[in-house]
């Protein structure tokens, strides 16, 4: 992005609300986070009251989502699995973000050895299916809250890296890095408070489809089983009970898997959204 | 040509061996004792001894290292903790059947998604178009669990047109063709997604450029301006994106293996998982990753294909 601050902050505010995708998309987002929030209070049932009577109901009106094989309310189940799966792609993406965009604009900035080893570091951990590796970590750290946002923060740091270090690149390159220089900046002054702003937009866009991608890995490693023990609630979790139910109960599966889905054709729409109105050039 | 296969193929091997390198460390260095992890923290410290000399963690780590890297050379990936099997005979006789699948989502991503890109791009903001980028959007945002078990209700519980456990007897091409149906499908539709949309905006891009233009200014017929010079363009970004997206297939070939009861690497990693056999894991990350970048030698070599430019530079 070329255009100085000034010019370029409300054509994009302009070009971002004539999309309806993308508000449609933070609605969509929204919604859950609001729910996820308010499970305490939206959710009708205690998820983890299990009772025998009510076992496998199909939906009606004392249980919408109807109930799973211990006789436990899904859409209470639901609502509170979506503060773990939000909870964790949020911190895990936050995580990744973070410290791959710092190694990516150390080694773009300075360039030289630490660049290449860098490079080299990064194209390796991209070698390997991004579920593998996640699978593989959260397997040998074992299964709890803590080591799924550090499995999936690991698998999206070398993303950010590569990101931010291209982007600095073509920044270090510019006049104000070096009328930066000439006016005595530290390096960390100019890497930080100048070059970072201005690459800040391409990785917020992509930050958005990757929260999609956490939350989407989160939800996978539940469905494996690899996710946080039972009994607490995990849509990926709920999805697996109902898939080992299926031919008894598909509602089980439905719901939690509408909710995943939600979340992702949400987070979908807001990437696709901000990169064509921070990208006028790429928009369809 | 022979030359551009040989030099592609040498650039790999430093690569190959960075990433049987991160194995190798990923399983070793990470925190906590494989032995509590296997055997559970109230096992006697006689039987962890016993384990960790099994596993040849007892030797000093570059020993572990020569060791390892020498078995793989050879091609021998270890022996399963749980089976005492050799690895590469248990990846080997599944692994047809991950190829398998892979390939049919290949063909079905390309079959559809292709065509599909191309008429998005003709006939912009027009209905193919609104088709396609809504179906890009589904594709891109479903989970492979999520869209296979929506797949399985609705065309194996409720349609009962394919069976719900997809796997076949031996000898039978056509209940292995029908088997392959459902799977191939929800691993290709994600195909379907990242091929339409680089084929859709490859097409905008090439469909403005002169070289088109002077093709229509000389009369030729649209389809021979949009196949013969358009799209021929556009193969390059396709083939990366093929590529690229080689690895996430890989990785969502397991969650289909696992939805639709297919034997296959997948159901071999969740054995693995279960069982806590930790050999069988490396194993298979060793095997996926290398398939990862077997995947990228044939998308060079595909590049010095489809355009002529890639061999002579």
């Amino acid at each position: 992005m070329s255009t100085s601050a000034a010019e370029f902050r409300p054509s994009v505010l302009k070009r971002a609300l004539r999309s309806g995708g993308l508000l449609f998309g933070i609605a969509l987002v929204v919604v859950m986070i609001v729910a996820a929030i308010a499970a305490p209070w939206l959710a009708p049932h205690d998820p983890n009251a299990q009772d025998v009577l009510l076992v496998l109901t199909p939906p009606d009106a004392a249980h919408l989502f109807g109930t799973d094989a211990f006789g436990r309310d899904v859409l209470s189940r639901v609502l509170w699995g979506a503060r773990i799966s939000l909870y964790v792609g949020f911190v895990s993406t936050l995580a990744g973000v973070i410290i791959g965009t710092a190694i990516g604009v150390v080694a773009g900035y300075y360039g030289g050895i630490v660049d290449r080893l860098v490079v080299a570091a990064t194209d390796v951990l991209l070698s390997f299916p991004q579920l593998i590796m996640g699978l593989l970590l959260v397997a040998v750290l074992g299964a709890s809250l803590g080591n799924l946002i550090i499995a999936i923060a690991v698998t999206a740091i070398p993303a950010f890296v590569r990101l931010a270090r291209g982007s600095t690149l073509t920044m270090r390159e510019r006049d104000f890095v070096d009328a930066c220089r000439t006016l005595g900046f530290s390096d960390l002054r100019i890497m930080f408070l100048h070059v970072l702003p201005n690459i800040l937009d391409e990785i917020v866009v992509m930050a958005s489809l990757w929260l999609a991608s956490a939350i989407r890995t989160e939800a996978t490693l539940a469905f494996i089983g690899l996710s946080v023990p039972p009994p607490t609630a995990t849509w990926g979790g709920i999805v697996r009970e109902g898939f080992d139910n299926l031919l008894d109960a598909p509602w089980m599966s439905i719901f939690p898997s509408l909710a995943i889905l939600a979340v992702m054709i949400g987070l979908n729409l807001v990437g696709d959204g901000l990169r064509d109105a921070t990208d006028p050039k790429g928009a369809p | 040509m022979l030359r551009f296969v040989i030099k592609r193929l040498l650039t790999a091997i430093p690569t190959l061996w960075a990433v049987l390198t991160t194995v190798f460390i990923l399983v070793r260095v990470v925190p906590g004792d494989p032995t509590i992890a296997i055997l559970g923290d109230q096992a006697s410290e006689a039987a962890r001894a016993e384990l960790r000399d099994k596993l040849g963690l007892a030797k000093p780590i570059l020993a572990q290292y020569v060791d390892f890297m020498s078995q793989i050379v050879q091609g021998d990936l270890g022996r399963s903790l749980s089976t005492n099997r050799p690895i590469t005979d248990d990846v080997l006789a599944v692994l047809p059947y991950t190829i398998e699948l892979t390939l049919a989502s290949l063909l079905v991503g390309t079959v559809i998604g292709v065509p599909l890109g191309v008429l998005a791009a003709e006939k912009r903001d027009g209905f193919a178009d609104w088709f396609a980028r809504l179906f890009s959007l589904a594709g891109v945002s479903f989970p492979a669990f999520v869209s296979g078990i929506l797949l399985l209700i609705a065309f194996a519980v409720e349609l009962r047109w394919f069976p719900v456990i997809s796997t076949s007897k031996p000898g039978d091409p056509w209940g292995r063709f029908v088997a392959l149906v459902l799977p191939s499908l929800n691993l290709g539709l994600l195909m379907v997604a990242y091929v339409t949309r680089v084929t859709r905006s490859g097409m905008l891009k090439a469909l403005g450029e002169d070289y088109v233009r002077t093709a229509r200014a000389k009369g030729l017929p649209h389809r021979i301006v949009v196949w013969r010079h358009a799209f021929r363009n556009v193969l390059v970004p396709v083939v990366t994106v093929v590529g690229l997206y080689l690895g996430v297939l890989i990785g969502n070939a397991v969650l289909t293996e696992i939805v639709f009861n297919r034997p296959g690497i997948g159901k071999l990693i969740v054995t693995a998982l279960n069982q806590r056999d930790y050999s069988l894991l490396q194993g298979l990350m060793v095997v996926s990753a290398f398939a990862i970048v077997v995947a990228n030698i044939l998308t060079d070599l595909t590049y010095g294909l489809v355009d002529p430019r890639v061999k002579t530079s």
